[in-house]
């Protein structure tokens, strides 16, 4: 009589164990699933960072990498939703889950990677220089005790302050930064140097000079939640940027919207290629 | 300070992972100690520049000249009706631009700083508010005794220093109150144009060192704290201003 009663509760341990079970299997990869469940895959861009991130004539977003993430959702089969974010909060969408993955111009630092997911291969790199005055600055030790302009939540905002005494003065969006370099608020603007070269490249910037060496040579990441960092979602990403490097995608996209080639793109396609000498 | 906070801060960090970079490491510290004097200065410069406005400002509301009246209203209007915030980055981008500087090769040192242009514009700001709310003081003083003030010999600004303005402090010191701790609040927008105040370091801090929630509660304290000092200081002032019978 009993018997049956037992087998049947045996039964629903076994079961309630194995769901158990195949639900911490599944944990990490909520985000993912949601992606596709609900078909559309929400994106942290910059919208103030041209050429990479911005908005055209008519306020669409568009950049280098929104056709990235154009790709990613290509990939995936579902639709694309772009969300603005700022350096100084892009981390924070990605731990909230306000966005599912972050192609927002971030470099790959150590403290960083403690918070969001960043999967490698590093798909670019940039490093540190500064927008001046043509003639004005001859080296880095120039900036001692001078007003510079940043932008709030770079990380070498610190670094120029702490390693060359200068006096950083960092607004919220580049558009601010630009203006008080142009007004002559600041003695020179500190950014990423490819940045810095898409703008000279402009046309906009007659009279200033990119005088320095870039230095802090610094590999951007892109970035899933930390929980899915090594399951399908960052596994996905990896491949994503592995094919985006090999088939030369992203020389091509650079060379689409005007930024100066980069060694690194080059250096990656050649190191990241396969031998296929063995395939006929 | 930071040898006796230090080790224990240090030690929450690496245990439970809460980062209060600020309260164990030198330099940290050094910015956000820095950013607590900044904001005091702001804070002051800002309340009392817009306390002169205001009392000012309510005066050249009841002038006998039309054009100081009619200037005065202007005035409150524009203030009033426009976004603190606009008016902070269009005294720093558009009046900043051509008021006189010093040129320092290769940049030029204005004679009006960041800092300047936040006291100036958030001084305005709420004086517009202030003129107001002083202007409501005024009323309340009955035209009796400003009829007897005047029967007594008093010149018009000698009555309006001696008489009408104490009384009527009295009477609008409460909505004054409110006033200045709204304005405290709103001088964190200086961040908008990089006056180091504890708004704009703590966000640099956390952009260094990703510690937003520390950071931010941090801020909360630090402005409750800053009010709470204000609104008691207030209070013992309206205590102190009482007339029995009065008010």
């Amino acid at each position: 009589m009993f018997k049956p009663v037992i087998k049947s509760a045996l039964c629903a341990a076994v079961a309630l164990g194995f769901a158990t079970v195949s639900t911490t299997a599944d944990a990490g990869n909520d985000r993912f699933k949601k992606v596709l469940e609900r078909g559309k895959v929400v994106v942290g861009v910059k919208a103030d960072y041209k050429p990479w991130g911005f908005r055209d004539s008519s306020g669409k977003l568009v950049g280098m990498e929104i056709d990235m993430a154009q790709d990613v959702a290509d990939a995936l089969g579902v639709k694309l939703e772009l969300v603005p974010v700022q350096s100084s909060n892009r981390m924070q969408f990605l731990q909230q889950g306000k966005i599912d993955l972050m192609i927002a111009t971030m470099s790959d630092r150590t403290d960083r990677r403690k918070i969001v997911g960043i999967v490698e291969p590093n798909y670019y790199t940039s490093g540190t220089n500064v927008l001046a005055k043509k003639g004005i600055l001859k080296k880095w030790a120039d900036l001692k005790g001078k007003p510079v302009c940043g932008k709030q939540g770079a990380f070498y905002n610190k670094i120029v302050a702490k390693r060359y005494g200068a006096k950083v003065i960092a607004f919220v969006n580049n558009a601010e930064s630009k203006q008080a370099l142009r007004d002559g608020k600041c003695v020179a603007w500190v950014y990423d140097d490819s940045s810095i070269g898409s703008d000279l490249a402009s046309g906009e910037w007659s009279g200033f000079e990119m005088p320095l060496n870039s230095e802090d040579d610094n590999p951007w990441g892109l970035a899933v939640p930390v929980d899915e960092q090594n399951n399908i979602w960052g596994n996905f990403m990896a491949g994503m940027q592995y094919r985006w490097l090999t088939s030369g995608r992203l020389i091509e996209l650079e060379k689409k919207w005007g930024i100066q080639p980069t060694a690194f793109l080059k250096m990656q396609k050649d190191k990241l290629t396969p031998a296929r000498k063995h395939l006929k | 300070m930071l040898e006796t906070i230090g080790p224990f801060f240090q030690k929450l960090y690496e245990g439970s992972g809460w980062n209060f970079i600020i309260f164990y490491e030198a330099y940290e510290y050094d910015r956000f100690v820095a950013a607590i004097w900044v904001s005091i200065q702001l804070i002051i410069a800002c309340l009392a520049f817009s306390l002169v406005v205001g009392i000012v400002g309510a005066w050249a509301q009841g002038a006998k000249s039309r054009f100081i009246r009619l200037g005065m209203a202007g005035y409150i209007q524009f203030f009033r009706n426009t976004p603190p915030f606009v008016q902070l980055l269009t005294f720093y981008f558009v009046v900043g631009t051509i008021t006189p500087q010093v040129d320092m090769g290769g940049y030029y040192e204005p004679v009006i700083g960041a800092f300047g242009w936040a006291v100036i514009s958030l001084g305005f700001f709420a004086g517009a508010f202030n003129t107001e709310i002083f202007r409501s003081g005024i009323e309340a003083v009955p035209t009796a005794t400003v009829e007897a003030a005047e029967a007594l010999g008093y010149s018009r600004i000698k009555a309006y220093i001696y008489i009408i303005l104490p009384l009527a402090f009295r009477v609008c010191l409460p909505a004054l109150n409110n006033n200045l701790v709204n304005l405290l609040k709103t001088t964190t927008l200086a961040y908008a144009i990089a006056v180091p105040e504890m708004m704009y370091t703590a966000n640099q801090i956390w952009s260094d060192n990703v510690n937003v929630p520390e950071m931010m509660i941090v801020l909360f304290l630090y402005y409750i704290g800053l009010v709470g000092i204000l609104v008691w200081l207030m209070h013992r002032w309206e205590h102190n201003m009482r007339i029995p019978g009065y008010g």
